[in-house]
């Protein structure tokens, strides 16, 4: 659990970084229950890249550890990680548990 | 002009890649190249990572690397290549996988990695390498002109998906230069190509700057999904 902390909190300085760009009314609610993608989302698809680069990056730097988000199974999943901050969260713990394994 | 950009050079051990080493670095650019191999020169301004482009962690690696060290990228050149002569008949699978890795994949790999860095600042410039063998149709050639093709429609289509991240991405297609990729062809064939240029002669290193030199110019930032080939072709 204390991972997934860390990694709520990764996420959501790059959300805030990523709000500092946008205007006010396009600011994404800091939260795990933020839709960033999809029906009610509030990134378009370069807007989701941005998001996905900076986290992997934020990640990298705190965890020390190479990963990518968008691999096959993200693309792949009927639920995409890329729903909510929260699915976002579980994937990349995810991610980090199988490059322990690994 | 260059002094404090960034530029990075694959397959910087011999031939076309050495040489724009030397030149870029020469020209104020901090660059960083890579290569299979360790390599026999130093010059200020040059740094060297031992890779092979297709092995996705060591790219990340190396990229990760330059973030550090420098946050941003200007320019990326993908020069590695590596090429087959051979008949298709007579063209080992083993073969097939290496010239694709190196010319397909690796320029892809790096490709993505440069972008993810260049977006941060809205700027990048790639230049990657195709050849007058696809348009020319060269036999002999299958794998090399098929793995050069494909690196033609990478370039048109990146040049359509990062645009609006302020990278454009064009491709220089050089005529035959006299280095080891071309030193077991035979003299005949080396002719007989050349009769098909425009212009008959070898293209020589500072050709292929001369493009590269304007692709890479802030000015250029109108210019992308293109290739200009070398000689007339």
């Amino acid at each position: 659990m204390v991972i997934k902390e860390q990694i709520k909190d990764a996420i959501f300085q790059v959300m805030q970084d990523i709000n500092q760009q946008l205007p006010e009314n396009k600011a994404l609610i800091i939260s795990l229950d933020t839709v960033l993608y999809g029906t009610n989302g509030k990134l378009d698809s370069l807007g989701l890249v941005n998001l996905i680069l900076a986290t992997e990056e934020e990640i990298e730097e705190r965890f020390d550890t190479l990963i990518s988000i968008a691999d096959e199974r993200a693309m792949s999943q009927l639920n995409s990680p890329f729903k909510t901050v929260g699915t976002l969260v579980d994937y990349i713990d995810e991610l980090l548990k199988d490059s322990e394994d690994g | 002009m260059a002094k404090d950009k960034v530029m990075m050079i694959t397959g910087t051990s011999k031939g076309i890649g050495r040489y724009l080493a030397e030149y870029y670095a020469g020209e104020g650019f901090k660059v960083m190249g890579c290569s299979r191999s360790d390599v026999d020169f130093e010059f200020d301004n040059y740094s060297h990572y031992c890779l092979d482009v297709s092995d996705e962690r060591k790219v990340k690696e190396m990229f990760a690397d330059v973030r550090k060290k420098y946050k941003s990228l200007d320019v990326l050149i993908n020069n590695a290549g590596i090429a087959s002569m051979n008949h298709a008949l007579l063209t080992p699978l083993s073969t097939i996988n290496k010239v694709l890795n190196t010319n397909v994949i690796g320029t892809f790999l790096f490709c993505r990695e440069a972008a993810k860095l260049m977006q941060k600042n809205n700027y990048g410039r790639i230049v990657n390498f195709a050849t007058v063998a696809t348009p020319l149709k060269l036999e002999g050639e299958a794998i090399y002109a098929a793995s050069k093709a494909a690196i033609v429609s990478l370039t048109e289509i990146l040049a359509r998906e990062l645009a609006e991240m302020g990278i454009t991405v064009n491709a220089v297609g050089p005529a035959p230069v006299k280095t080891d990729l071309i030193r077991s062809v035979p003299k005949q064939k080396l002719d007989s190509l050349l009769n098909r240029q425009a212009i008959r002669r070898f293209s020589e290193f500072n050709d292929i700057s001369n493009v590269i030199d304007f692709l890479i110019r802030p000015e250029s930032d109108f210019i992308t999904g293109q290739v200009i080939y070398l000689g007339g072709v």
